[in-house]
């Protein structure tokens, strides 16, 4: 598939005896919007932080297309640092909020635009590179107004109510400028009218920034809602792939779920 | 904006009146400040810059790193043995003679200092690969260790340092003029710094290490600016101590250096340019007032005997106290704003009242 934007090819993890990811192919689309779905421990993360480049997998490869090109070559990413990742244009939340806690909402977006400073130290420092972050902060104060987070722009992050939070977190995200935007639990610890706005909140992101989106999440109707299609892990394993349909009638997706047989698992 | 506008007016006028002080204290027009009151002021501006420079890597950047005390040894030998004329050098070292190249270089002030700030970056440099890569307690006990091996090779070059003899007869060229130039000159700096796009990103690694990976930024890449910067800093600082103080030897940099700078940085407020230089003020003049407490005393019927360090060991009940109820500091991580100022100075007749108020109640 020409239009693949990240893939893992027989992605495996394992922390000592313990195998928390096996053998996880994964394929994400451009302007895709798919989910990673699985019970608790059931390696979601980890798959996460394999592509991420948090860790580096035991086996296995990662690819990641950047740019928006269509005749840009998949790279392989594997065992490359966070940093140099996100460079490339990926970008991530975390599953417990990681803001910058002692800074306001509009120097965490700031911040998330250091990578692409090209001004060295000292130009930085002396005022030489004045024009560049002129830029910066128009670019983060642009972002905050088209995120619905203006009214909130000099306040602490630590203050905003969690919802808030969650949302400043993507904010940074896409201050980074990424193609591939990673989601890890962006409901988490929400209420239902919450979730309801997220998703839209997120539908609305994937069309103004032209992103791709993988998530990890545990809301059902925000995973069938708004993802075009599905991977269930279970113990490190994918026991199903495709679409919300399809998932929510395969019988092993709801034996995971439900832990209905014992004897299903190995 | 008109606040913007008179900020920056009140900002100017008290900076010129203040350099105009500075002056005239070292033209000799201002009587009442003796020689020994300038030696402390002096001490002040460049316990400031010391202070900012650990603070810069401690408060700024996330890293307990307490190495400065080699940097400082390492700026201090070099602008001492840079600015010092070849038959002082001589003289001075009697039981060995000096390597013959560093005998007969001298420079200008400046340009050592200079020199001494570029040896400690440079070694910073080098130490900063596997130092680096440590966080946490392990960072600051790699830092320590550092600074002890560079005392320890300082000791034991007699032929680059004079060994334990130090190095003595140091001209003193770095009077107010120099100290507060410089000490002006880091804060500003600092300002910059931390209000440009890499001081955000150093403030992103001291919130999140984790996040501001993900947000793009290079951990070792910039834990190695805001180290070699920090070392640059306290080289010029340890120069400037070499030319006030005078005579030099190794033991001036033991590893407890590193705390009276510590102690300045946390009692200021970590991460707070402002409260670092009200701290370096403070406690350094403070430090000198308080010399009678070694000398013995007595209170009524109470006599304390002469006790050499008495006055450290208040402020290491200092220390204690701020790390147990007061752990922001004088400022926390806020700075000096006009705005910040008057509020205060508006509220203040309030809290006074509100203090007398609180009393009456309980006494009722």
């Amino acid at each position: 598939m020409g239009n693949t934007i990240l893939r893992t090819e027989h992605a495996t993890m394992r922390f000592g005896g313990v195998t928390a990811v096996n053998d996880f192919n994964l394929e994400v689309g451009r302007n895709e919007i798919v989910a990673i779905i699985g019970p608790n421990g059931a390696g979601k993360t980890t798959a996460f932080n394999l592509i991420t480049g948090v860790y580096t997998p035991t086996e296995g490869k990662v690819f990641f297309t950047p740019g928006r090109s269509d005749e840009a070559k998949p790279v392989d990413i594997t065992g490359r640092k966070a940093d140099a990742i996100t460079r490339m244009g990926m970008a991530r939340t975390f599953q417990n909020i990681r803001l910058f806690k002692t800074q306001t909402v509009y120097e965490n977006i700031l911040i998330g635009q250091h990578l692409h400073v090209k001004a060295g130290l000292f130009s930085s420092v002396t005022g030489l590179a004045y024009k560049e972050e002129r830029a910066m902060r128009k670019k983060a104060d642009d972002l905050i107004e088209l995120l619905g987070l203006a009214h909130v722009r000099d306040e602490l992050c630590t203050s905003l109510p969690y919802g808030q939070q969650r949302r400043l977190e993507i904010a940074r995200a896409l201050a980074t400028d990424p193609t591939l935007l990673l989601l890890d639990e962006p409901a988490a610890g929400m209420n239902p009218q919450e979730t309801v706005e997220l998703t839209g909140f997120i539908r609305e992101i994937k069309e103004q920034f032209a992103l791709s989106v993988l998530m990890i999440e545990h809301h059902m109707d925000l995973v069938m809602d708004i993802s075009e299609r599905i991977y269930v892990l279970d113990f490190g394993q994918t026991i199903a792939t495709g679409t919300p349909a399809e998932i929510q009638n395969d019988s092993r997706v709801i034996e995971a779920y439900l832990g209905v047989d014992t004897d299903a698992e190995d | 904006m008109k606040g913007n506008k008179r900020d920056f007016w009140l900002t100017v006028i008290v900076l010129t009146l203040f350099a105009a002080l500075v002056i005239l204290t070292q033209t000799g027009a201002v009587a009442f400040i003796d020689s020994y009151q300038i030696h402390i002021l002096n001490l002040c501006a460049i316990y400031t810059i010391l202070g900012l420079s650990m603070n810069l890597v401690n408060g700024f950047t996330g890293l307990f790193s307490l190495g400065q005390a080699g940097f400082m040894a390492i700026g201090a030998y070099v602008t001492a043995l840079l600015i010092m004329a070849p038959d002082v050098k001589e003289q001075v070292f009697y039981v060995e003679p000096i390597e013959p190249w560093l005998g007969a270089l001298q420079c200008p002030f400046w340009l050592a200092l200079l020199a001494g700030g570029m040896l400690s970056a440079v070694v910073a440099f080098f130490i900063g690969f596997p130092v680096l890569r440590l966080r946490g307690d392990y960072l600051a006990i790699a830092t320590l260790g550092f600074a002890e091996i560079i005392r320890i090779i300082f000791l034991n070059t007699q032929t680059l340092t004079n060994g334990s003899m130090g190095v003595k007869s140091i001209p003193p060229t770095a009077n107010l003029l120099w100290c507060f130039g410089i000490a002006a000159l880091m804060v500003l700096f600092m300002l910059r710094l931390i209000h440009s796009s890499y001081g955000r990103a150093f403030k992103a690694i001291r919130d999140d290490e984790i996040a501001a990976e993900a947000m793009g930024i290079n951990l070792f890449k910039h834990k190695m600016y805001s180290f070699i910067l920090s070392a640059f800093i306290a080289g010029v600082g340890g120069g400037l101590m070499a030319s006030v103080v005078s005579a030099i030897t190794p033991n001036l940099f033991r590893f407890t250096l590193a705390y009276d700078i510590l102690l300045i940085v946390v009692l200021g407020g970590m991460g707070s340019i402002t409260g670092t230089v009200v701290a370096a003020f403070v406690i350094t003049a403070a430090k000198e007032w308080l010399r009678w407490l070694d000398e013995g005393f007595s209170i009524g019927p109470l006599t304390v005997p002469e006790i050499p360090g008495l006055r450290m060991v208040i402020f290491s009940v200092l220390l204690m106290g701020i790390i147990l109820f007061y752990r922001q500091g004088f400022f926390g991580s806020k700075e000096f704003s006009w705005h910040g100022l008057f509020a205060f100075v508006r509220e203040l007749p309030r809290r006074i009242g509100r203090l007398f108020h609180r009393d009456k109640k309980e006494a009722a």
